[in-house]
C-alpha cells in the first residue's frame, strides 16, 4: 500500500518536474463549439512548438466572465462582443473559424434537403403560428412535396448557447414579429416548443418525435446525418448546408466594415450563402502585463491561420477566408504590452 | 461550546497519565473543527447565494416567486414556473418511489429466502451508485421513446374531451416532460429510500413481530399496523432523504423534463427544476441579472430543502404513538 502511494508520489513529482521543464503554458476558456479544433490545433502545434494550451470548454459566458477577472490568457466566446462593450472592458476580439446553424426535421418519407424553409416560415414556425406542416404557407414554397397533416412539435436548445444566439438572430432579422416579441440571445423566452439539452437533446426529440422541427450546428447534423432543411437565402435561392456554401457566406461579408469583428454572417449576400452562418471568436485584453504570455497566443493562432485550416475542415469547421486573415493579423498590433509595444508583429 | 465538553464527565486521575493522552486535546480540536467547518460553509453558502442573488431579489422582490415569465432577452425574470416544476416533480417521485421502496424493504426483511436477500439488497445499492447522467441518457434515449409510444400516445388518445384526464395529459406526447421527470426520479431516489427502511426493518426487534403473527395477524397486517408503525420515525428520515435528493437532482431531470419555464400545464407538457434551469443557463448567462436571478433560484431552492428538512425534524420530535 506503502509502497503504491510512494509509486504513485514520483509519478506525480516526475509530471509536474515536466510540465514545469516545457514552461510555456498558455490558457483559454470559453465557447465549447469550437473546442474540438483548438485542441487539435493545439496538439499539433504543441509537438512543434512545446508550447502546451490549457483550454478550458466551460461555455461563452463563463469565457467571458473569466476574460474580464483576467484569470486567463484569452477568452472565446460564440457570440461577438459589441464594439462599445470590448471598449468599455479594454478588450479586442477576432474570429478563427466559421460553423452554421441547421434547421432539422422528422417527417416520415422526407429525405434530407428534400423540403424548404425560408427564414419568415422559419420564424412562424418558432412563434407557434404555424402549426401544422401543410399549413398554405410551408406548401408555397414546397410545391413538389407531399406534406403530411402533421402538428409541427418544436424543438429548441434548453442549455444557453452560441448556437439559439445565431439561430434567433437569424429570425429576429428575418421576422419584425420574432424580433418584437422574443429577440435574440443565447436564451430566450421560447414562445412554443421543448427543449432538449446541447445539440444531442436536440437531435434526440427531433428522432423521437414524428413532425418535430429542431435546430443543431453543422458539424452534428452532418455527422449525424439528419434530416436537413433547404434556406432560402438573401439571393433567393434555395441552398443547402454545406461547407462550401457556409465559406460562401463568410466570403461574401464585408468585414472591413466591421469594427472589432463584431459581425453575424447572417443572410449575406451571394448565391450559395448559407444563411445561418456565424464565425467564433477569441477574446483579449488589448493591454497586456505579461507580454510574453500574449505573444504565445497570437503565435499559436498565426500558425493555425496558416496551417491548421485541413484539420479544421476534417471537423466540419469552415476556415476564414484569407483576406479575413489579413485584416486579423493587422488588429493585432492593437495588443500592446506593458512597453507600449505590440506583442506580436 | 469546548467548556462544556470539558466540564461534563471528568476522567478518574491516576498517578500517571495514560499513553496517548496528549492526544486527546488533538483530536478534540479536530472532531469541533470538522463540525464548525461545515457550519461555516453552510453559512458562506447561504450568504454568498444572498449577496449572489441580491440584485435579481430587490428588482423583482416577491414577485420573482410568483410570476412565470423567464425572459433573458427583456431581462425578466420569474421564477414560479421552475419552483413548481420542482415541487411537483419531487412529489410525484416520492408518491411513485415510496410505495415500491416499502414493498422492496419488507420482502428482503421479512419474506426473502436468505440466498437471494444479498443479491437483490447488492442490487438495491448498486442502483444508488449509477451517476444521475447516466439515468439521464437512458431516459433521454430509452425511457422516453417507450414511454411516448406505450403510455402518452394511448392515455392521450383515450382521454374523453372535456374530462379530467384529458386536462392532464395535456403537452407534446414525445416522452419527455413532467411526468416522465418524476419517473425518472423515482427510480433514482428508490434505492436510497429502500436502502434506508431496510435497515430500520432489520432494527426491528424479533419479539414485536412473533408476538403479531402469534395473535394471529396476516403478512399484511404485521407489515401495516407493526413494523411499519415501530419504524415510522426513522421512515420520515428516510423519506426526507429521498425527498432532498429528488429536489436537487439536475442533469438526468434536464435531459428528460423538455426545459420550458412556464407554469407546466400537464402532466405530459414541458416544465423545468430549479436545479434543470440553473444547469441550462448558468454556464451562459453574461448578463449581471441574469446571473443573479439564477443565484436566487439557488437560494429558493436552498429554502425549499431546508424547509423540508425541518419539517423532518419537527416530525421526528413527535412523540412516537404506538
Amino acid at each position: 500500500m506503502l509502497k503504491t502511494i510512494l509509486a504513485a508520489g514520483a509519478g506525480l513529482a516526475a509530471a509536474l518536474a515536466c510540465t514545469a521543464a516545457l514552461a510555456a503554458t498558455i490558457s483559454g476558456a470559453g465557447a465549447t463549439f469550437p473546442a474540438p479544433v483548438y485542441a487539435k490545433w493545439a496538439e499539433t502545434y504543441k509537438a512543434r512548438s512545446g508550447l502546451l494550451l490549457n483550454y478550458q470548454a466551460i461555455g461563452s459566458g463563463g469565457g467571458i466572465k473569466q476574460i474580464e477577472a483576467k484569470t486567463v490568457d484569452f477568452g472565446a466566446s460564440d457570440k461577438p462582443l459589441k464594439p462599445d462593450v470590448l471598449a468599455a472592458n479594454g478588450l479586442m476580439q477576432f474570429p478563427t473559424v466559421v460553423g452554421g446553424v441547421v434547421p432539422v426535421v422528422n417527417l416520415p418519407g422526407i429525405a434530407p434537403g428534400a423540403i424548404r424553409l425560408s427564414g419568415a416560415v422559419l420564424a412562424d414556425i418558432y412563434r407557434g403560428v404555424r402549426t401544422f406542416w401543410d399549413d398554405p404557407a410551408i406548401k408555397v414554397i414546397n410545391p413538389r412535396v407531399k406534406l403530411p397533416h402533421a402538428r409541427i412539435t418544436v424543438v429548441h436548445r434548453s442549455d444557453g448557447s452560441g448556437t439559439s444566439f445565431l439561430f434567433t438572430s437569424y429570425l429576429a432579422l428575418k421576422a419584425p414579429h420574432w424580433a418584437k416579441e422574443v429577440g435574440a440571445n443565447d436564451a430566450v423566452s421560447w414562445p412554443v416548443g421543448v427543449g432538449g439539452k446541447g445539440n444531442d437533446g436536440v437531435a434526440a426529440m427531433v428522432k423521437q418525435t414524428p413532425g418535430a422541427i429542431g435546430y443543431v450546428e453543422y458539424a452534428y447534423a452532418k455527422q449525424n446525418r439528419m434530416i436537413y432543411a433547404l434556406m432560402q437565402n438573401r439571393a433567393g435561392g434555395w441552398v443547402a448546408p454545406t461547407a462550401e456554401n457556409f465559406a460562401a457566406a463568410a466570403a461574401g461579408a464585408k468585414w472591413q466594415a466591421a469594427p472589432g469583428f463584431y459581425l453575424l454572417l447572417l443572410d449575406q449576400p451571394g448565391g450559395k450563402s448559407w444563411p445561418i452562418t456565424g464565425a467564433t471568436f477569441i477574446l483579449m485584453h488589448q493591454k497586456q502585463a505579461n507580454a510574453q504570455n500574449a505573444h504565445d497566443v497570437l503565435a499559436f493562432f498565426d500558425w493555425a491561420y496558416k496551417n491548421g485550416n485541413p484539420a479544421a475542415q476534417q471537423l466540419d469547421y469552415v476556415p476564414l477566408p484569407e483576406p479575413v486573415k489579413a485584416l486579423i493579423r493587422k488588429s493585432w498590433l492593437k495588443i500592446v504590452g506593458p512597453n507600449g509595444q505590440p506583442v506580436y508583429r | 461550546m469546548t467548556i462544556a465538553l470539558n466540564s461534563t464527565a471528568p476522567l478518574p486521575r491516576r498517578r500517571s497519565a495514560p499513553r496517548g493522552a496528549g492526544f486527546e486535546p488533538v483530536f478534540e480540536g479536530v472532531c469541533f473543527a470538522a463540525a464548525t467547518a461545515l457550519l461555516a460553509s453552510l453559512g458562506g453558502v447561504v450568504v454568498s447565494l444572498m449577496v449572489g442573488g441580491w440584485p435579481a431579489l430587490t428588482r423583482f422582490g416577491f414577485g420573482f416567486l410568483t410570476t412565470s415569465t423567464w425572459d433573458p432577452v427583456k431581462e425578466v425574470y420569474g421564477a414560479a414556473g421552475p419552483i413548481v416544476g420542482t415541487l411537483i416533480t419531487s412529489a410525484l417521485a416520492l408518491i411513485l418511489a415510496l410505495p415500491v421502496a416499502g414493498g422492496v424493504a419488507f420482502f428482503l426483511v421479512e419474506l426473502c429466502p436468505a440466498f437471494l436477500r444479498r443479491t437483490i439488497g447488492t442490487a438495491v445499492e448498486l442502483l444508488a451508485g449509477i451517476p444521475s447522467i447516466v439515468y439521464g441518457m437512458w431516459g433521454l434515449f430509452v425511457f422516453a421513446p417507450f414511454f411516448s409510444q406505450h403510455v402518452e400516445l394511448p392515455l392521450m388518445s383515450a382521454a374523453p374531451p372535456g374530462s379530467l384526464l384529458e386536462s392532464l395529459t395535456q403537452g407534446v406526447p414525445n416522452g419527455s416532460g413532467i411526468l416522465a421527470a418524476s419517473i425518472i426520479l423515482a427510480i433514482m431516489i428508490l434505492p436510497f429510500i429502500a436502502a434506508t427502511l431496510r435497515e430500520l426493518l432489520t432494527a426491528v426487534p424479533p419479539q414485536v413481530r412473533e408476538s403479531a403473527y402469534g395473535l394471529g395477524a396476516t403478512m399484511g397486517e404485521v407489515a401495516m399496523k407493526v413494523t411499519l408503525p415501530y419504524v415510522r420515525r426513522g421512515a420520515i428520515g428516510a423519506v426526507m432523504l429521498g425527498l432532498g435528493r429528488a429536489l436537487g437532482e439536475t442533469m438526468a431531470v434536464t435531459f428528460i423534463i423538455g426545459n420550458s419555464h412556464d407554469l407546466p400545464k400537464g402532466l405530459f407538457a414541458s416544465g423545468s427544476t430549479i436545479a434543470s434551469t440553473i444547469a441550462n443557463e448558468f454556464t451562459e448567462a453574461t448578463s449581471p441579472l441574469h446571473t443573479a436571478s439564477l443565484i436566487a433560484l439557488g437560494l429558493v431552492l436552498f429554502a425549499i430543502t431546508f424547509t423540508v428538512l425541518a419539517l423532518a425534524r419537527l416530525m421526528l420530535r413527535q412523540p412516537a404513538r404506538l
